[in-house]
């Protein structure tokens, strides 16, 4: 049996959640980009940008985005067999140098993927920082990484599944054993 | 997505799928070329060792460069320099090489077949860079990726193969690549040039090139080796010049907007004239920088692992 961890209402509080935070932390900055991790990170950061744009009310804000893969930084490519994985575009399209970037994914876990995100954006140049937003948080580290926004912490040793409506039937994020 | 071998020796065994799945492959690699740092991490601490048996300077290093920003060692073994001339053997060259751990062994040779030598005889990928008159799958893979890119279908396009096509293993991954793709091939050149029976290969065969030229969407100009001259193939080089050079006149009676390639090196004034390949049509220099993308994503594509497992990490 799977379980709910957050529904489409939940969902959606958690987004609102971060964005707030991401505003109140970023509210004197000129120099705010925000860069999604393929895949479901992609879609979390397009939703945050949006909630960001409609909470600060102005339609002239144009947050720089970007999206990234990290397949060519994994440091388990060994472990695939011959059945590599798919690589996706990564678009940077802006200067990251002197930007306060804040990096998307759906889910933290052991913090392998983030370490590879970060290698990726340092060889696009020197941002003045980097913030980390996950949507969910399960916990087990096995690199010292934690985000600076969390939609929701939830301890699981079991994978966690994130459906977002742009490519599933709704938003939810179930456990699935 | 893999391209479910060890070795690339020929385009001759592989399908519609795993050319797809080259095709998909490619873009993110050469969008790596943009960026300040045009390196990734992914082969680090994997060796690669080309092994060229002929000269060659553009498809090795493009190879070389191919496999330096996957962060893999590279070593690049010139055989004139090498223990070969001392009556080593080919395998146990490649054994040597393995020995010393190489992940991958890129070779040319000019005898067809020998690539596959090795691959039966090594656990290394090996790629094959050219052999004999055989094949030559990652310049088949590079025009086939250029014209996807540029022409954004393979399927139905009318490509046109110039020139030398019996000596040719460039022709000869063309063909198994673009007929497989859908892609209508047809070849002109002097019938002395033409491999007997290349009909059976779905390829229509053209003896005029004027006529030729007039359907072709891509039209692939193939290097003249100056040699064949003295092997009475053709009776000179003027009339050669005067039937198959690829002149502005020519181009003039295809379509607008053909695309002309050549693998190069070119011979200017001889196969293409110099007018031509600095057109707008000419796509040369892009296939050069495609073919390191090219090259990236087949090393990837084969990189060679040990164990099997799902692996996960968020």
């Amino acid at each position: 049996m799977s379980e709910i961890i957050l529904n489409a209402g939940t969902f959606q509080k958690a987004i609102e959640k971060i964005s707030k935070e991401v505003i109140e932390k970023n509210k004197n900055s000129k120099d705010l980009a925000i860069v999604g991790i393929h895949n479901k990170g992609v879609i979390i950061a397009k939703r945050i940008i949006s909630e960001i744009t409609k909470l600060s009310l102005s339609e002239e804000l144009k947050i720089p985005f970007g999206t990234l893969d990290i397949t060519l930084y994994r440091d388990d490519i060994d472990d695939f067999g011959s059945d590599m994985p798919i690589i996706k575009d990564t678009v940077i399209p802006f200067d990251i140098s002197k930007k306060n970037i804040v990096l998307v994914d759906d889910v933290l876990y052991t913090g392998r993927t983030v370490r590879a995100a970060l290698d990726v954006l340092m060889d696009f140049g020197r941002p003045k920082s980097i913030q980390l937003a996950v949507l969910v948080d399960r916990g087990y580290r096995e690199l010292p990484i934690e985000a600076n926004y969390v939609g929701v912490r939830c301890l699981s040793k079991e994978n966690i599944k994130v459906e977002c409506c742009e490519t599933d039937k709704e938003d939810r994020v179930i456990t699935i054993k | 997505m893999s391209l479910n071998r060890k070795d690339l020796l020929g385009l001759e065994h592989l399908d519609k799928k795993d050319f797809q799945t080259v095709l998909d492959s490619v873009k993110p690699f050469k969008s790596l070329f943009t960026r300040s740092v045009k390196k990734a991490p992914t082969l680090i601490g994997k060796t690669v060792v080309t092994l060229f048996y002929e000269p060659s300077t553009r498809t090795r290093t493009s190879f070389e460069i191919a496999a330096k920003r996957l962060s893999a060692d590279v070593v690049n073994i010139s055989v004139s320099a090498s223990s070969v001339v001392k009556g080593e053997s080919l395998i146990d060259t490649g054994k040597t090489l393995e020995a010393m751990k190489a992940d991958y062994i890129i070779i040319r040779h000019s005898m067809a077949g020998t690539p596959d030598i090795l691959a039966r005889n090594l656990s290394a990928s090996i790629i094959n860079a050219g052999d004999g008159f055989h094949e030559h799958p990652t310049q088949g893979l590079l025009d086939l990726y250029t014209m996807y890119e540029k022409k954004k279908r393979i399927e139905g396009l009318k490509i046109l193969l110039v020139g030398d096509i019996l000596h040719s293993r460039v022709a000869k991954s063309n063909i198994w690549a673009l007929t497989k793709m859908g892609a209508e091939v047809a070849v002109a050149g002097p019938p002395t040039l033409i491999p007997p029976q290349i009909e059976g290969l779905g390829v229509k065969v053209h003896y005029n090139l004027d006529e030729a030229i007039k359907e072709a969407d891509v039209v692939n100009i193939l290097r003249i080796q100056l040699e064949r001259q003295q092997e009475n193939l053709f009776p000179s080089v003027h009339e050669y010049v005067e039937l198959y050079q690829l002149t502005k006149e020519r181009l003039a009676k295809a379509k607008s907007g053909v695309m002309v390639m050549h693998p190069g090196p070119m011979n200017r004034g001889i196969e293409i004239s110099s007018d031509v390949a600095d057109s707008q049509n000419a796509v040369i220099n892009e296939q050069v920088t495609n073919g390191i993308a090219v090259r990236m994503a087949v090393l990837y594509l084969l990189k060679p692992t040990k164990v099997k497992k799902n692996a996960s990490s968020n």
